[in-house]
């Protein structure tokens, strides 16, 4: 309330230095990322004066049946990934709203384990898992045979999705619970009616931040993938190596572009704490 | 209240039933497999004897991979204190902002952090390559001095030798700066948000310049939240694999590089298990000793 009507001490943001700060670090943040657009439009190859505007690298792109292959099994995984997260997310988060039970505490913080565990760890036992535990049989038609991948990507989703959906019970109400009971609805019932209505906002930001994860993921996918079974961000890496080309800026922009309207939903839908939800839930 | 979970079973079992199944096959077991095997030795090609040895860990600590942990830990601390150093400001200009300019300073932050990690390295390779827009810049810089230094009949000082800023410890820990900042400044936005801007209005009132009001009522406030954004910010810089895998010279690989190597082409499970627990340990130690300190923390005051 004060802030506004308060005279300059705090209102830090006014300051020249503070300004200065500001603009280094959105610099620092954004210029190599807007370069990258940019140049993706460049006609040259050598991608550093600026010759000319040009759609070819994206035409380019999008008749490169390998990157097409690789983008769409991208977007399968975290589709697929992202139904079954939301799921496991939400019922877990339920369970532990709802019930005390012995080992909760246990549970709590095993399901915290894949949220800190480094991606290389999961990586390597994704790797061992799928090759000696359950071979993941080979030749299956797609999406079947990107399953190794999408249960990866589903272990490490889920749990962010149930931080982010039991923030949001907190805010629940249980005395509606309650009535809903009172007024004779079964457990099936209260919890489609009542409680699942109290969660969608909370299952929509989990859903989007499941998909960004997925979609974002190279560690993991990198020790799950087989030799047919490339990803987008795996096959971006491979091109990396190789050279910097302009159709891997015309690749990314693409991704940037899907990246910032994903966010920008995000936002609409539920305020900044989904953009921050799966950070704020990181640490503690 | 919570219900106890013998009032509705059937409930219980189902809501928990599957997540917790998940949870075990896909995720637990995994993990414990690693464990077993860095307890073991290859056994020809594929078959891997779980024996007990602590060998792998024993190798682990030799003065070869010791080093790498403890590279692994000063480049994640050095990321860490200079995302500090970076970030405290801007979470100090969101914190004042008005609800408007707050919301575009979070997205600021925000959205670099959403977009994919390939292709924000790709970016910096980009920039930072010989031939990239920094020794662009700079070539420019440098013939111009030369006009001038000309113009005023100084020596020609010779052609611009562009600067090797890729494939080495530099590069790595300014990639691990980009990619981790958000990591820092969210937490530390949170803590500060959470003050009472009052005290720091007394402070100033009371005489202290912004400096000192800074060190001696913001910092001490907000030590929990600094403590939460610097473990944030160290456990994925300490595990990091794609920026010192890409942006790292021979000599900048992370703990990480080398776990991955053993998996793959050294194809030493055995002993990959074994570093990839002692980085989770590691984890796991930083973690306990922030859940410490913050606990400590009101007592402080």
């Amino acid at each position: 309330m004060a802030k506004r009507s308060a005279p300059g001490p705090l209102e830090y943001l006014r300051r020249w230095q503070m300004q200065a700060w500001l603009a280094a670090v959105a610099i620092f943040l954004y210029a190599p990322l807007i370069a990258l657009m940019a140049f993706s439009f460049n006609d040259s190859r050598r991608n550093i004066v600026w010759k000319g505007f040009t759609l070819k690298y994206y035409d380019k792109a999008f008749h490169d049946t390998s990157l097409i292959e690789a983008f769409s099994n991208s977007l399968t995984i975290a589709a697929i990934s992202t139904v079954i997260s939301v799921a496991l997310g939400a019922m877990v988060a339920l369970a532990l709203w709802r019930f005390r039970f012995p080992g909760k505490t246990v549970l709590d913080g095993a399901l915290a384990l894949p949220i800190v565990v480094p991606e290389i760890c999961m990586g390597v036992a994704m790797l061992v898992f799928f090759a000696r535990v359950m071979p993941w049989p080979q030749g299956m038609v797609w999406p079947l045979n990107l399953g190794a991948i999408i249960i990866s990507h589903v272990s490490f989703s889920f749990p962010f999705v149930a931080v982010v959906v039991r923030a949001r019970m907190t805010s629940f109400n249980r005395e509606m619970e309650e009535a809903a009971r009172d007024l004779g609805a079964g457990e099936w019932r209260t919890i489609m009616d009542v409680i699942l209505p109290h969660m969608a906002p909370s299952l929509v930001a989990g859903a989007l931040l499941a998909f960004t994860l997925s979609l974002d993921d190279f560690v993991i996918t990198f020790f799950t993938a087989g030799p047919d079974t490339v990803t987008f961000p795996v096959k971006v890496y491979s091109m990396v190596r190789f050279s910097v080309t302009p159709e891997v800026n015309a690749a990314s922009t693409i991704l940037i572009v899907l990246t910032v309207i994903l966010t920008a939903a995000a936002l609409k839908l539920q305020g900044n704490t989904a953009a921050t939800a799966g950070h704020g839930g990181d640490g503690k | 209240m919570e219900q106890s979970w013998k009032q509705a079973k059937a409930v219980f079992a189902g809501a928990l039933g599957p997540p917790l199944f998940w949870l075990v096959l896909f995720f637990l077991v995994p993990l414990a497999i690693v464990w077993a095997y860095s307890f073991g030795h290859n056994n020809g090609l594929v078959d891997i004897a779980i024996t007990g040895t602590f060998k792998n860990y024993a190798r682990a600590i030799e003065p070869l991979y010791l080093k790498i942990f403890v590279k692994s830990a000063w480049v994640a601390a050095i990321t860490t204190g200079l995302c500090l150093v970076i970030g405290f400001p801007v979470a100090l200009a969101i914190t004042f902002a008005s609800e408007k300019a707050k919301t575009w300073l979070l997205l600021l932050i925000m959205l670099p952090f959403w977009t994919n990690l390939l292709i924000r390295t790709y970016a910096l390779i980009a920039v930072l390559r010989t031939e990239g827009y920094v020794n662009m810049g700079l070539e420019w810089i440098w013939k111009g001095g030369g006009l001038v230094g000309a113009l005023l009949g100084l020596q020609p000082i010779g052609d611009y030798r562009p600067l090797e800023l890729l494939h080495n410890n530099f590069a790595v820990v300014l990639g691990l700066v980009y990619v981790h900042l958000p990591f820092m400044v969210l937490p530390l936005y949170s803590a500060l948000d959470r003050l009472d801007k009052s005290l720091l209005e007394a402070s100033l009132d009371l005489g202290a310049g912004h400096i000192r009001t800074l060190f001696k009522v913001v910092v001490p406030l907000a030590l929990p939240g600094i403590a939460s954004g610097v473990l944030i910010t160290f456990i994925p810089a300490l595990g990091a694999y794609l920026t010192p895998d890409l942006l790292g010279g021979p000599d900048s690989q992370m703990i990480a590089n080398v776990i991955e190597r053993q998996f793959k082409r050294a194809n030493d499970w055995p002993f990959g298990a074994a570093l990839s627990f002692l980085l989770m340990y590691l984890t796991f130690i930083a973690i306990a000793v922030q859940a410490v300190l913050s606990r400590k923390a009101p007592e402080a005051k």
